[in-house]
């Protein structure tokens, strides 16, 4: 397939070149799956044995968790870095999360507001904020 | 074994009209394969056409679709016109309410996703990689399953015609109404299949076109060089990949309420049907702009082209472009501004919505600013893009209007807001895209649209579009509401045989597009209606620098661009200054069956789901994923042009060209 007149313009050479995933080698990701584990067992840690952590601190901690799990995953298994081949790949990773953002969290926005809207007023005021909850409750759920 | 299918689905059995109309269609289909067999063109067919990777063919096929289901959706439109003129007080009109709920669930979701996207999409698969100066888009077989589950899905929803029911619930399919505690029958899960399938296909072309524009470019062309159709349709692929994946979950998790008894939506046990109508809209509202950023495109290609001048702040349409994309997809909750959300939240959305109209205001003027002491031609296109910035501009300032909260809660759900928005989007969209059709219909088929039916088509639908849309904003002040199969009030009356006979006008423009087409087909070897240089309305961008049709590889040596509105620059410096064009080989996508059957099969599952048919589901996701698996072992799946074989085509068009040339003289 040795053709001098592509013009760049063949399909194939335009995906594969387009700055894919790096080759990185297995080191990358051995890192990752044991930052992966550690990261999990750390959020299974503290609700597999109660009394860890108060229980305010769970839900949050494992949110953060997550997050940084995520990153993990980003940077060792799919290559994502700041090079300059990487360009599109951080583009389209920075679109998603403002997608992410507006969407999620203009849904949580709305959906709030309008469950407080719905709240009884004469409900009294501990009623009032459990049912505040399941609604929180439920959303979270979607 | 047939799941739960009985006799008694089959709907032609039981009502006069859709006995007729299931008799029709099957006229209609026995005449086309008839013709196919008569003709001895199945080979040719299934050669040239259903396994083509062409863009241009697939684009021709997606507007094919788009004028089918475009006459399938206004009959229902006429059905409804005419229930409400007659369903007054002692009448009950002659649609009973199950059938009118079906009627106009099906007319918005036919209109949107079966005639406005493939229309659009057609328009693009047509013009972009033309546009941009490429052979074919990114991923050619992707191309072509996008418009076959296209395709499926707009035969499922015909299928529900005739076999059981569609939706009675409205286009957007709100539950509770949709859940199965309301809706037990088959027509929500018609309603579902037939747009995931769709729907599937048009997130695809997002991605595939994003590529295409962002990657294969033709050399020099920057991005302040690229064309104002292709930016637009840039930004309305980055809606699309934002958007679909929304209404995709969405509809998902109807189907798990539906099919496994969760209850994301309904009112028992913890559901929400609120968050149904906030994601359905976090998808809806973009899905406007998806529309109408194409036809704004489209407009800016035809004004300066015949208003003969470059246009006017070309920067400032990409970046009002640009700003439209991000805007259109923080306003969604102006669609259900009265659920209850505080008045903080409302007023953010009120504001977002408002503050829309500003990029589109800077665009009507840089179409006003480039008319202005250019040497205008009225042909058809430009009469579309007049009546669209009347009417838009109309339907703008209604909707501005309805972006206040408080107008809203009086306005909302009225037949103020059915003004409103076909208002947008038959002066805008449609409009829009009918300009479009004219305008690149020659570049597609190598002759041109007989114009003299398309100013006809175009006074009628705009006449008819007054007609019948201005009685509805009045009966939207009235207090009408939206969807009512019968009523009391004698006010409202004469403002619907109005309206009806509006619609009526508008039949007529239907008709005067489609004798048009005819005629134009059958007049098509006549001289002056042949397009022999590539370049009938002396166009100023490159995909009128190739020949029409092109060939299939587009371009013979790609066209270097070197600046805005390329082709007229080149043509400033005199065309024949062109050396002799040293042609090399060309790179190109094989034709396959893949994407095709894939999407037959995908349409079995969609069947088959509907109708609880299980082992044909399987059968069917098995020839889905069977289908890929094979495509994707296939290493060969593109070729080369020799070069010899390019200057041979080339040489036979030129000969044609100076031949046709010499007969024009003559």
């Amino acid at each position: 397939m040795d053709h001098p007149a592509l013009h760049g313009h063949s399909h194939k050479t335009h995906i594969e070149g387009s700055g894919g995933a790096g080759h990185a080698g297995y080191g990358a990701y051995g890192v990752g799956f044991a930052l992966s584990v550690i990261l999990t067992v750390a959020a299974f840690y503290p609700v597999m044995v109660p009394g860890t952590l108060p229980a305010g601190w769970i839900a949050p901690l494992i949110a953060t968790l997550a997050v940084v799990q995520i990153f993990v995953h980003l940077v060792c298994f799919l290559h994502m870095s700041a090079g300059s081949e990487q360009r599109w790949n951080v583009t389209a990773f920075g679109f998603a999360l403002l997608v992410v953002f507006i969407l999620i969290g203009g849904s949580l926005w709305i959906m709030r507001s309008m469950s407080q809207g719905m709240a009884d007023p004469d409900v009294p005021a501990v009623a009032t904020q459990g049912h505040g909850n399941m609604s929180g409750g439920n959303m979270n759920g979607m | 074994m047939l799941g739960r299918m009985t006799l008694a689905d089959v709907a032609i059995l039981d009502s006069p009209i859709i006995m007729a109309a299931g008799v029709f269609m099957a006229l209609v289909v026995a005449a086309i394969v008839g013709t196919i067999t008569y003709t001895k063109s199945w080979v040719y067919l299934w050669k040239e056409w259903i396994t083509s990777v062409d863009h241009k063919k697939i684009g021709i096929m997606y507007i094919i679709v788009a004028i089918v289901m475009l006459l399938r959706g206004f009959s229902d439109a006429i059905m409804m016109r005419a229930q409400q003129a007659m369903a007054y007080g002692g009448h009950a009109g002659y649609l009973p309410p199950h059938h009118y709920d079906q009627i106009f669930t099906a007319h918005g979701t036919i209109m949107i996703f079966f005639m406005a996207m493939p229309f659009m999409i057609g328009l693009m698969n047509i013009a972009v990689p033309l546009q941009i100066g490429a052979r074919d888009v990114a991923f050619p077989f992707l191309n072509s399953f996008s418009f076959w589950m296209t395709a499926v899905g707009a035969i499922l929803v015909n299928v529900s015609l005739v076999l059981g029911e569609f939706g009675q619930t409205g286009w957007l399919a709100y539950p509770p109404l949709s859940e199965l505690k309301f809706s037990p029958g088959v027509g929500v899960d018609y309603y579902i299949w037939s747009l995931q399938l769709t729907g599937l296909g048009t997130l695809l072309t997002g991605v595939n076109f994003f590529v295409t524009i962002v990657k294969m470019r033709a050399p020099g062309m920057t991005w302040m060089r690229i064309p104002i159709f292709t930016w637009t349709i840039l930004c309305t692929a980055i809606l699309i990949m934002a958007a679909f994946p929304i209404l995709t979950v969405t509809f998902g998790m109807l189907s798990l309420d539906r099919y496994l008894g969760m209850h994301f939506f309904t009112n028992e046990l913890g559901g929400n049907q609120m968050m149904y109508v906030n994601l359905i809209w976090a998808w809806g509202h973009p899905e406007v702009y998806i529309l109408i950023l194409p036809a704004f495109g489209v407009f800016s290609e035809v004004v300066p082209t015949f208003s003969q001048k470059r246009l006017f702040g070309y920067k400032a349409m990409v970046y009002a472009t640009v700003c439209i994309t991000f805007l259109s997809f923080v306003v969604w909750l102006h669609h259900f501004f009265t659920m209850g959300s505080s008045a903080n939240v409302n007023a953010f959305f009120g504001i977002t919505t408002m503050i829309i109209s500003i990029p589109t205001g800077v665009k009507i003027f840089n179409w006003l600013f480039t008319m202005y002491r250019g040497r205008i031609q009225y042909t058809s296109m430009m009469l579309w893009t007049m009546g669209f910035m009347v009417t838009f501009v109309i339907g703008g300032m209604t909707g501005v209007m309805l972006a206040l909260p408080g107008n809203d809660w009086v306005l909302h759900n009225s037949l103020f807001l059915i003004a409103h928005f076909h208002n947008v989007i038959i002066g805008g969209v449609f409009f829009g895209y009918m300009a479009g059709l004219t305008y690149w219909f020659p570049k597609a088929t190598g002759f041109k649209l007989n114009d003299s039916w398309g100013k006809a088509s175009f006074w009628f639908w705009l006449t008819g579009f007054y007609v019948a849309f201005m009685p509805l904003y009045v009966l939207g002040f009235l207090g009408m509401t939206r969807r009512m199969n019968h009523y009391d009030n004698p006010q409202w009356t004469p403002y619907l045989w109005i309206a009806a006979f509006g619609a009526l006008i508008i039949a007529a423009g239907i008709a005067c597009t489609v004798i048009g087409l005819v005629v134009s087909i059958r007049q098509r070897h006549l001289p002056q209606n042949q397009d022999v240089t590539g370049d009938p309305w002396n166009g100023r961008t490159i995909e009128w620098s190739t020949s029409s049709p092109p060939p299939f590889y587009n371009f013979a040596v790609l066209p270097h661009v070197d600046a805005l509105d390329a082709f007229n620059e080149t043509k400033k410096r005199g065309l024949e200054a062109r050396e002799t064009p040293v042609y090399s080989d060309i790179h190109m996508p094989r034709n396959t069956p893949a994407g095709f059957i894939m999407s037959v099969a995908a349409g079995i599952v969609g069947f088959a789901l509907i109708w609880h048919i299980w082992w044909l589901a399987i059968i069917g996701m098995l020839g889905v994923v069977g289908t890929f698996i094979v495509r994707s072992c296939n290493d060969d799946i593109d070729y080369y042009v020799p070069a010899a074989e390019v200057a041979r085509i080339e040489g036979l068009h030129n000969a044609r060209v100076a031949q046709l040339e010499l007969t024009h003289v003559a």
